[in-house]
């Protein structure tokens, strides 16, 4: 199952699921969000919502010096922390711009699809999909 | 108070010399929570008696609360200032992304004092202050077209607020507003002056950190408690569905919708500028505060022609809701909605407060109708009734002040009726022109003894509109007010959005608090509020408030209301009890 951006058209901004994501660990606050959602040049204009696209060959893990980033079965990566020197490189080579940054650790945080995000979306833009439905959601998202 | 909670931390700026600090007060957010709580007792430190709002003495404070960026709809920044349109407490609450950026960028609240020489705007983020210079922003005609520029020039892009000012603000409008992502506004009470009279054009705070709780299992367990009661509501859904502008056909139908300046209280054709008829015309997206699941903000999408190229159209975002509805519309005899919201896109510009705009118009038509101006007061314009375009042109007036009329206007109404006459339709309560409601006796007196003016202190229109029988007698009914704002008091130093007051219920709020840190049970809640209220009241008659001062427009003793005709002598009353029970 992946997270898919499934309709960013119904996206209101309330960054629910960035405050989720950082729930999973049972804080507050967003640092550690591996969504982000900014506004697309005002507020008027809409919202873009990124999330990790699950790449079958990752980009951020190619490039990652230390080997931190471990491509996963079925597309992904999972962060080994402790192989992490904070480099930045990760971030540089997803051009989605899906790594997003604790700044508190220096650490990525890279999306794992767990899907806790979507049960705190009440507008209908996140939702966790089959790995086939994933491009024809996109498709329909534009 | 968790130890390591940067809620602690109030951030001191001083604008005379660039300079910064900052001072940890846990005394302060265990006593008074935050918000309201902390920001008066901040008023009370640093803003000297009986100072002028414009001098750099005059502080400004914005502060949030301990539930913010921990929990659902806790998304209000609330501002204190001395007011320059009343002269007395300021205190104005605006939505946006202002609490969120403000908590995770790691303060509690934010002391501005001194003034600048040069215009700047503030960077707050990383641990700093960068002070950058805004000459170039000044005096630009559109308060976004500066905002515009900061975006692009800061980073921090999705985790940021950017508080700005317009020309209103600038040019010391006494209502001038503070504007937040665009959509979201410090309305009342003139904190856009104060900015302007410091040369702080705009505040940019941003940050992306992660807060602390007493315990991660319950305070996930609260959390979705709320979040469930939240999208479960059914009011909720009426905000997300049409927003604040729904109340505009129950409140005409039942006769307590002021228009063209508290004449009536009804309006013919009341449909066309609904939240029905917006929605179904005009409605182009809805936005959500930070942390808010309903996405009450509702922006309608006005697509024009230019007149002098064929099929050349722009398409203009503007954000309504039902006071913008009622003070730049029926209060205006404005019932299309394409004149409303090209009249509200100006008001917005500038940089104005809307409401206190649309009253001002107001007073001034029927001022120039009666005879007590002429068209040489009001530069040439033939103010009246439902005429967006000339209104158009006075609110740029109103601004740029060519005259002694305009610079009588940029003080509200209360200032302009003095010179000119015209009291007794001169909407202000206060000092501060009335909102949206003549529902009845509840309504007036919640304005008149709400410690900022405002429908929101104490809901009286919500009691106007739930008729007992037997009525209230005026005492019960300022009981009942009064109880309201203090549990208010609680509710706004959480900063907690007000339209989710029936989800934060006194059990709510102690489970809340127990995981931010701040265990209180009821009895100490209820303590609190009312010691708040009681703080705030008392800076009001440092300042020179007084009941027996307050001035009641004879108009809504004219116009009947939801309820029929106001009576004078249960006015009184109320008021004499009001007074005893305040000062006894």
């Amino acid at each position: 199952m992946r997270l898919t951006v499934v309709d960013s058209e119904r996206c209101v901004g309330c960054q629910l699921c960035m405050f989720a994501c950082s729930r999973r660990s049972g804080k507050g606050g967003m640092a550690e969000s591996c969504i982000s959602v900014t506004s697309i040049g005002g507020m008027e204009r809409g919202f873009k919502v990124v999330v990790c696209r699950a790449c079958q060959d990752p980009p951020c893990a190619r490039v990652c010096p230390t080997g931190a980033l471990l491509p996963k079965q079925g597309g992904g990566v999972q962060l080994i922390p402790d192989k992490c020197i904070g480099c930045g490189r990760c971030a540089m080579a997803c051009i989605v711009g899906a790594v997003q940054w604790d700044v508190e650790i220096n650490k990525p945080m890279i999306c794992v699809h767990c899907g806790y995000c979507v049960n705190y979306c009440p507008h209908g833009v996140l939702a966790m999909l089959p790995i086939e439905n994933h491009v024809m959601a996109e498709e329909t998202a534009q | 108070m968790i130890p390591n909670d940067p809620l602690q931390n109030i951030l001191y700026i001083d604008l005379s010399r660039n300079r910064f600090r900052v001072e940890p007060r846990p005394d302060l957010f265990e006593k008074h929570l935050g918000g309201t709580g902390v920001a008066i007792e901040l008023l009370h430190e640093t803003c000297p008696a009986g100072v002028d709002p414009y001098a750099p003495e005059a502080p400004i404070i914005l502060a949030t609360g301990p539930l913010v960026g921990l929990l659902p709809l806790a998304s209000k920044a609330v501002a204190m200032f001395k007011s320059p349109h009343t002269g007395n407490l300021g205190e104005s609450h605006a939505g946006g992304r202002t609490a969120v950026a403000i908590r995770e960028a790691g303060y509690g609240a934010i002391v501005i004092q001194g003034a600048s020489s040069l215009p700047l705007y503030l960077v707050i983020s990383d641990g700093s202050v960068r002070f950058r210079d805004a000459t170039t922003l000044w005096g630009m005609r559109h308060a976004n077209t500066a905002a515009r520029v900061i975006r692009e020039h800061e980073s921090g892009a999705g985790v940021r607020t950017i508080m700005r000012i317009g020309r209103a603000g600038e040019n010391l409008v006494s209502y001038a507003c503070v504007k937040t992502e665009t959509y979201r506004t410090f309305g009342r009470l003139g904190l856009g002056a104060v900015f302007g009279s410091k040369k702080l054009k705009a505040i940019v705070v941003a940050g992306k950190h992660s807060l602390p709780v007493t315990d991660r299992r319950a305070y996930r367990r609260v959390y979705d408690q709320i979040y469930q009661a939240a999208i479960a509501s059914p009011l909720m859904k009426k905000y997300h569905d049409l927003g604040t502008s729904s109340n505009v056909l129950p409140l005409n139908a039942i006769g307590g919708l002021p228009v063209r300046n508290l004449q009536a209280a009804c309006l013919e054709d009341a449909t066309r500028i609904s939240g029905e008829g917006l929605a179904e015309g005009y409605l182009g997206r809805r936005l959500a505060c930070a942390h808010c699941p309903v996405g009450c903000i509702h922006i309608a999408a006005l697509r024009e022609p230019y007149a002098n190229e064929p099929y050349f159209y722009k398409t203009t975002m503007i954000s309504y809701d039902y006071e913008p509805l009622y003070a730049l519309g029926t209060m205006l005899g404005i019932a299309d909605p394409a004149d409303f919201l090209r009249l509200l896109d100006v008001v917005e510009s500038w940089g104005l407060d809307a409401m206190s705009t649309g009253v001002v118009l107001a007073w001034a038509t029927e001022a120039l109708e009666r005879g007590l101006i002429s068209t040489q007061e009001t530069s040439g314009l033939p103010l009246s009734w439902g005429d967006a375009a000339t209104y158009i042109l006075a609110v740029r007036n109103i601004v740029e002040q060519p005259n002694d009329f305009y610079r009588a206007l940029a003080r509200g109404v209360e200032y302009a009726s003095s010179v000119y006459g015209g009291q007794e339709f001169a909407l202000a309560f206060g000092g501060n022109e009335m909102p949206g409601y003549h529902t009845g006796p509840a309504a007036h007196l919640g304005w008149l003894l709400g410690l900022r003016h405002s429908h929101l202190d104490n809901a009286g229109y919500s009691i106007d509109q739930k008729p007992t029988d037997p009525p209230p007698t005026p005492e019960a009914l300022v009981d009942a007010l009064m109880k309201e704002e203090q549990w208010r008091q609680i509710l706004s130093s959480l900063v907690i959005c007000f339209f989710a007051r029936g989800i934060y219920t006194p059990e709510i709020v102690q489970a809340a608090l127990e995981v931010a840190g701040l265990p209180r049970d009821a009895a100490a809640l209820e303590q609190i509020g009312e010691s708040i209220y009681r703080r705030k009241y008392a800076f009001k008659v440092r300042e020179g408030f007084s009941i027996e001062h307050l001035r009641i427009p004879q108009r809504i003793y004219e116009t009947p209301s939801s309820l029929g005709m106001l009576d004078e002598e249960f006015m009184r009353r109320a008021l004499v009890h009001a007074k005893k029970r305040l000062e006894g």
